[in-house]
C-alpha cells in the first residue's frame, strides 16, 4: 500500500473533528495529496439509514450492519483506491467508533472486530481523550436537540434524552478505554489548547510518515 | 424443547432457549423451482394446522427498496454488497424469524445465508469473514438444496423472463462478455460452492429436474418427521 491512513477517534465533543480539519489544512497547504472521509456519509445507504433511524426500525445488529455498509462503501470506493494510489487519507472516525458503539448496544465484541477485518488498520490513530464530564458539558452547553440514536435512546437507559445521553456516552467512554488497551492508539490529552494538541499531532505525523513522498508531482 | 443452535454468537436479544417452532430453508438458483415449492409446502402445512411465515432475500422493511435500487446499477463493491445483504438478512432475523420461532411458527425461508455466502465467495470475499458475519444466523431444522442442471436453468429462465438476469449470469464479475457463456460459468461456480457447503451445513440435496409433485413429495417426506 503506497498511501497512509490517519484516523481520529474520541467522544462527541472531544474536539477530534477540529483537529483532523487542521491536519487536513496543514497537509493541503504544504502541497500533499490528501483525501478526507467522515463517518456515516455514503450516499448509497443514506436513505436506508435515515428511514431506519426515523422509524426506529433498527436492532443492535441491523444498526451495526447498516453503519458497516456505509463504511464498506466508502472503503471500497474511496479509502482503499486512494491508499493504493498513494494518498494521505484522513478519517474522522474509523473502525473503533463501530467497536465502541456496537458493543454498547450489545453486539459481540469479537463479531464486530471480525466484521471490520476487511479494512486495513490505520497507520496512525489519534484518540482525543477528554474526561467524560467535560465532553458532556461541551455538547450539552449548546442545549442541542439530541437525536434519538445520538442520545442512545434505543437502549432504554432513561426516558430523558439528556440523561440517556450522559449514560450512553459514559458507556462509550468505557468501551474506548478497552479499545485503547487493546490497540494502543496515540492518546492526546484533549484538555489542552487546540494549538497545543495540533502541534503534538503534527509532530507525530511528521515523525511516523515520510511525508515527502506524498507531494503532488506535477510535470511541467 | 431443545435449545436452538446458532452458527456463531446469537444476536443481542436472542434467547436460544425460548425458541421453538421450525425453520425450513429451500436453497437453489433462480429457476430451480424454489418459490413454487415454498407455495406448495405452505398449503400443505396450513392444511395440517401449522402456522407459517415466509422470509427471503430482499424482503426486509429496512433495506429491500435500497437493495433493489442497488441492483439496477452496478456501483457497489463486493464487501459493501455483502454487508448490505447481511443487513437485509439480520432485519428479517430479528424482526420475523426469531419472533416467529419464539411463537412456535414454521418459518419457510426462500433462500438463507448460504446463497449470500456463496455469491460473496464467488466474488472473492473471505470465507472466514463470511462465516463470522453470518454467525448470527439460527441453524435451520432442514435445508433443502434444489439442484438443477445449468442447461435446464437456462431454459426455465428464458421461459419466465425472456432473458437471462444480469446478476444471475454473474455479468458483474467479468467471466465472459457473452451473457449465455457467463451464465453457464457463473452457475457452475455457484453450484461448486453449494456442493462444498453441502456436508458442513447438512444440505439435503433434492433433484430439481423433476415434476413439481415429485419434488414436493420428497420434501414432505423429510419434513413430516420433524413437525
Amino acid at each position: 500500500m503506497k498511501g497512509a491512513l490517519i484516523a481520529v477517534e474520541g467522544l462527541d465533543g472531544s474536539g477530534k473533528s477540529t483537529q483532523i480539519y487542521l491536519v487536513k489544512r496543514w497537509l493541503e497547504l504544504e502541497g500533499y495529496k490528501v483525501f478526507f472521509t467522515e463517518w456515516n456519509s455514503s450516499v448509497v445507504v443514506k436513505s436506508a439509514t435515515r428511514k431506519g433511524k426515523k422509524r426506529q426500525l433498527l436492532t443492535p445488529t441491523t444498526f451495526s450492519l447498516i453503519h458497516c455498509t456505509d463504511f464498506a462503501d466508502r472503503y471500497e470506493r474511496q479509502i482503499l483506491p486512494l491508499l493504493r494510489a498513494g494518498y494521505l487519507v484522513l478519517a474522522d472516525r474509523y473502525a473503533y467508533t463501530a467497536f465502541a458503539r456496537d458493543a454498547v448496544r450489545g453486539c459481540d465484541r469479537q463479531w464486530v472486530r471480525n466484521l471490520y477485518s476487511f479494512a486495513v488498520p490505520a497507520d496512525i490513530t489519534f484518540f482525543f481523550d477528554l474526561p467524560l464530564e467535560l465532553a458532556l458539558n461541551r455538547i450539552l452547553a449548546g442545549r442541542p436537540k439530541l437525536k434519538y440514536h445520538e442520545a442512545g435512546m434505543d437502549l432504554d437507559l432513561s426516558p430523558d434524552p439528556v440523561e440517556s445521553f450522559r449514560i450512553f456516552q459514559g458507556r462509550i467512554y468505557e468501551e474506548y478505554k478497552r479499545i485503547i488497551e487493546e490497540f494502543h492508539p496515540v492518546v492526546i490529552d484533549a484538555t489542552q489548547t487546540i494549538e497545543k494538541q495540533q502541534e503534538q499531532v503534527r509532530q507525530i505525523i511528521a515523525e511516523r510518515i515520510d511525508l515527502a513522498q506524498y507531494r503532488w508531482r506535477i510535470l511541467r | 424443547m431443545s435449545v436452538r443452535q446458532f452458527y456463531g454468537t446469537p444476536p443481542p436479544g436472542a434467547d436460544p432457549a425460548s425458541l421453538g417452532g421450525k425453520l425450513i430453508v429451500i436453497e437453489g438458483a433462480d429457476g430451480s423451482g424454489r418459490s413454487t415449492q415454498i407455495a406448495v409446502l405452505n398449503d400443505w402445512m396450513e392444511r395440517k394446522g401449522h402456522a407459517t411465515v415466509q422470509v427471503g432475500l430482499r424482503r426486509s422493511t429496512l433495506v429491500s427498496a435500497e437493495l433493489e435500487k442497488a441492483k439496477q446499477g452496478n456501483t457497489l463493491g463486493r464487501i459493501t454488497m455483502s454487508v448490505f445483504y447481511a443487513t437485509d438478512f439480520a432485519d428479517q432475523l430479528d424482526n420475523i424469524i426469531l419472533p416467529a420461532l419464539h411463537a412456535g411458527f414454521v418459518v419457510l425461508a426462500d433462500r438463507y445465508i448460504y446463497t449470500l455466502m456463496t455469491r460473496a465467495i464467488v466474488r472473492g470475499c473471505d470465507r472466514k469473514w463470511l462465516e463470522s458475519l453470518y454467525g448470527i444466523a439460527v441453524v435451520p431444522d432442514l435445508v433443502f438444496y434444489l439442484k438443477v442442471a445449468p442447461q435446464q436453468l437456462v431454459e426455465r429462465n428464458f421461459q419466465k423472463n425472456d432473458s437471462l438476469d444480469y446478476w444471475e449470469s454473474g455479468m458483474d464479475i467479468g467471466l465472459s462478455a457473452d451473457m449465455f457463456e457467463s451464465f453457464m460459468k457463473y452457475q457452475k461456480l455457484i453450484e461448486h460452492e453449494f456442493t462444498r457447503m453441502q456436508k458442513p451445513y447438512g444440505f439435503k440435496v433434492v433433484d430439481g429436474n423433476r415434476p413439481i409433485r415429485a419434488i414436493s413429495a420428497d420434501l414432505e417426506k423429510h419434513i413430516e418427521p420433524i413437525l
